[in-house]
């Protein structure tokens, strides 16, 4: 039995006066043009089978199933949900109000123990507001602020209903480059001193009952450490600069079970054979093309396509707000892979490659390959139906499903359209629309 | 924002705007230093040879679309756009299968005043002493050197830009108006003959940066106050005793200087036009204005230019009720629109901020031709930054400011493939050595990659 179907079931009960009830549904969409999210190019005319909440068929052979519910796709799109990597989604309402925001750790003693799950909030607005872009899944992240580690983030999905997470402590983030430096005393010698520390005190911990006296890490710090230098828990380290990834990479001579993740990577086509043949895979930015600081003086939106090409295994992420990085714009950040295809000198991606960057990929490196972000039997029954090429500005989700469960559409967004749809207060106030 | 960037928590948007201007006579001012236009314009157009882009459809800036066009400029100038013109004497370029808008004009940009590297000693937006400075200019804080002018040009065909102060202040003071071409110095990338806009905020920047210092303003209602009074204070300058403060809000109050003011909430916007009212003054464009479609009957009544991002939202309280459509519902009731970046990576992609605007309009039913969405980044600018009689369209006698895409430039796929500035050819695609490189980055990784 699907766990998501029967929360979803509960909450139809419950919100049935408020909303459309949230039932998965076994349905096929036909005659649609199919990407199925694993780097893969479309496919005209195919069919995509949802049944219990799962994948069960999709192509262009693919008949739907006697009985079951069809939608008509002609002149649509339908891929995976997408996956947002590195999203601080369900941690605030709005970034500038800080009461509302638990996207980092503020001045808390407390630094890698700290879970994302313990404050996730599936009815933030930006949830939805990103789901109602074609967003399906993230990973959410804390950022790091008293000490060099953030916390430990979790893999979500954006459904409408109570349960988010799907995984959680699911990787844990260190900063080290600058920003690393600043937090930890001021250099990156420093972060550098601390972070080996840390990962010491938590090899020191393994088994023990009683920690010796000289200790920088409280006591759940350095136990929410342990998975990580066993090499159980991702460590997603967040680095700029070519010297500071070689830098890390190096880090597997002392710590060789580390299960390392680059964030970043402005510099990372410099370095893009090492971190190739060391297998490491990176989630970055895809149009950082600014010396924003001397750590990414190289940064070119060739970036992506310079280190796919070398074999690195490479997610768009770290759309974390409501400005120009916004999670639901992931779609053209990967549009704007393709287009350097046509920029003589440029390295671009092919678009089912970016459509890879924004699905399959970072549901990989989340730990979900195969069962998200992508269309084949068995993943997770997470569709959007696209009204045109869904990396096109134009376009936008028709419909949305998670687990087989079509997803609400409205949100305070929506609503203030309606609102202000026309201005007429002739009769009665705004305030009475709704 | 890089990813690791994210990791700290995002501190944009809480700049604002600036501004510089000059005396708004059409004609090129002289490169005289003079009281009443220092730090003349000393740009010059470079040279250029006569281009006839033929078989392109051409956006013109106007909202007018033309298939298979000939474009002809020389002389730095728009000869003629139309159809089967005679291209004898002209260098052709084949625009088979491409697109032409004018120049990309970003009313509202920082580039130079908060250049990259972003580092502290960079950071010369806000003088954030004073709830006022109508006294600072923000031309003498652009760094010429800020390699975002680059990206800019190449990646956002943008051909004209004003830098604004930011918001910290009630009054940041003036605005630049800039051509894109890299200079040495700023006077060599000063527009010339461009009116100064006036940098004002509304609403939670100034009162939270004074009120943090325990200084007036601290509430909305301060803002005013303190606004109110400086318009008052100026309103008897009679520029015996030269004050510098004073000179700039003469200058609005004269109608000579243009008032762009950073404002978010609706019923805020609605109270600066009132004031405006009270203290003789016109408020030329409202920056930012997500809550812009709540008073759209209200901007068009009073002429007022709403300069907005396509879908930014909820980053702080103030942006909260940002919504999609809000450019086209504006566009829908008549109203005015220009899309800005306020963003170095922003001014990049103005094109597809607009084109993302566009679709969320079309699929609440309101439908907005391609070449109406283009005068949101040329014509509508230009007008709002007083030089819609030089630049912001492809008609003759106008700049050569021009663009051939190599696409529609409402798509995701689509990039500028040559730009001319006055009719030079400043940036080229296909040619790497046409890819301006800031003495910052001389010698530097990544040193005239494709960016």
């Amino acid at each position: 039995m699907n766990l998501r179907r029967v929360t979803g079931f509960a909450l139809a009960a419950t919100a049935a006066a408020l909303s459309a009830p949230l039932a998965a549904q076994n349905v096929a969409i036909t005659n649609a043009t199919l990407a199925v999210g694993d780097g893969s190019e479309p496919v005209e005319n195919a069919t995509v089978v949802v049944q219990n909440g799962k994948i069960v068929a999709a192509g262009p052979g693919v008949a739907a199933p006697a009985g079951m519910a069809v939608i008509d796709g002609t002149g649509k799109w339908v891929t995976p949900g997408l996956f947002a990597a590195m999203t601080q989604l369900g941690l605030y309402d709005v970034d500038g109000v800080r009461e509302s925001n638990d996207s980092s750790g503020g001045r808390s003693p407390f630094s890698a123990a700290l879970d994302v799950t313990t404050a996730l909030n599936p009815a933030s607005q930006h949830v939805s507001v990103t789901r109602g872009g074609g967003i399906t899944r993230a990973s959410v992240f804390v950022g790091p602020s008293s000490a060099i580690f953030g916390g430990q983030g979790a893999v979500v999905d954006l459904g409408a209903d109570p349960n988010m997470v799907m995984r959680p402590r699911a990787f844990q983030v260190v900063t080290l480059g600058e920003s690393g430096g600043r937090i930890a005393g001021g250099t990156r010698l420093a972060a550098q001193a601390a972070f080996r520390n840390a990962l010491q005190e938590a090899q020191n911990a393994v088994g023990k009952a009683d920690r010796p006296g000289d200790v920088l890490l409280n006591r759940p710090d350095a136990l929410a450490l342990v998975p990580v230098v066993k090499g159980e828990q991702p460590l997603y380290v967040a680095v700029e600069r070519a010297a500071d990834i070689r830098s890390v990479l190096a880090l597997r001579n002392e710590f060789p079970k580390l299960d390392l993740v680059i964030v970043g990577a402005s510099e990372g086509w410099m370095v893009a054979n090492e971190l190739a043949a060391a297998k490491v895979p990176v989630i970055a930015h895809a149009l950082d093309d600014l010396p924003t600081s001397f750590e990414d003086l190289a940064a070119t939106q060739s970036n992506v396509g310079r280190m796919v090409k070398a074999g690195v295994k490479v997610a768009v992420g770290g759309l974390t707000g409501g400005t120009g990085d916004q999670a639901r714009n992931s779609k053209q950040f990967a549009g704007n892979l393709v287009a350097l295809n046509k920029l003589p000198g440029a390295t671009g991606l092919t678009w089912g490659q970016a459509l890879a960057t924004i699905s399959s990929v970072p549901a990989e490196i989340a730990g979900f390959g195969g069962k998200a972000g992508v269309l084949k039997p068995g993943a997770v029954g997470d569709v959007v139906l696209w009204d045109g090429d869904p990396l096109e500005l134009s376009s936008a989700p028709v419909k949305v499903f998670i687990d087989g469960v079509e997803q609400p559409t409205d949100n305070h967004q929506t609503k203030l359209r309606e609102r202000y749809r026309d201005l007429d207060t002739s009769q009665l106030p705004k305030a009475y629309e709704w | 924002m890089t990813a690791a960037g994210a990791l700290a928590l995002a501190a944009c948007s809480t700049t604002a705007d600036g501004g510089e201007t000059r005396s708004a006579s059409a004609a090129p001012a002289k490169a005289t230093a003079s009281s009443d236009a220092p730090y003349p314009s000393t740009y010059k157009p470079y040279p250029g040879a006569p281009t006839a882009l033929v078989g392109a459809t051409v956006f013109d800036g106007t909202g007018k679309e033309i298939d298979n066009a000939v474009v002809l400029f020389r002389d730095g100038k728009v000869q003629a756009v139309g159809t089967g013109l005679d291209t004898a004497g002209y260098t052709v370029i084949d625009g088979t299968g491409k697109y032409v808008t004018p120049g990309i004009i970003d009313i509202h940009s920082h580039l130079g005043d908060y250049p990259s590297p972003s580092v502290s000693a960079h950071s010369d937006g806000n003088e954030a002493t004073s709830p006022t400075t109508p006294e600072v200019w923000a031309e003498h804080s652009v760094w010429p050197q800020d390699p975002g002018f680059t990206r800019a040009l190449a990646n956002g065909g943008v051909t004209t830009l004003q830098v604004l102060p930011g918001s910290a202040n009630l009054i940041g003071g003036r605005s630049a108006t800039l051509k894109n071409v890299p200079s040495r110095t700023v006077q060599g990338m000063k527009f010339p003959g461009a009116p100064y806009g006036l940098k004002m905020a509304c609403g939670e920047n100034p009162k939270r940066v004074y009120g943090s210092k325990g200084r007036m303003p601290s509430t909305r209602m301060g803002n005013f106050a303190v606004d109110r009074q400086t318009w008052i204070d100026a309103q008897g300058y009679d520029g015996k005793k030269r004050n510098l403060a004073k000179e700039s809000l003469k200058g609005v109050l004269d109608g000579k200087i243009l008032v762009h003011n950073h404002c978010y909430r609706a019923d805020e916007m609605a109270l600066v036009i009132d004031m405006a009212k009270e203290m003789g003054y016109k408020v030329t464009a409202f920056h930012h204005a997500v809550e812009a479609y709540k008073i759209a009957d209200l901007l068009k009544e009073n002429d007022v230019c709403s300069a907005v991002w396509a879908d930014w939202y909820g980053f702080k309280m103030e942006s909260y009720d940002g919504i999609p459509e809000n450019a086209a519902l504006l566009q829908n009731a008549g109203a005015c629109v220009v899309i800005h970046s306020d963003d170095e990576n922003g001014i990049q992609r103005l094109n597809q901020e607009a084109a993302k605007a566009q679709a969320a309009g079309k699929r609440m039913g309101i439908d907005i031709p391609d070449a109406q969405v283009v005068r949101w980044l040329t014509l509508n600018a230009a007008k709002a930054m007083g030089i819609d009689g030089q630049t912001g369209s492809l008609e003759n006698g106008k700049m050569a400011d021009v663009v051939l895409w190599n696409g529609n430039p409402l798509s995701v796929y689509s990039r500028p493939e040559k730009v001319w500035i006055d009719g030079a050819l400043l940036f080229d695609a296909d040619n790497p050595k046409m890819r301006p490189v800031s003495d910052f980055e001389l010698g530097q990784p990544g040193m005239g990659d494709v960016k």
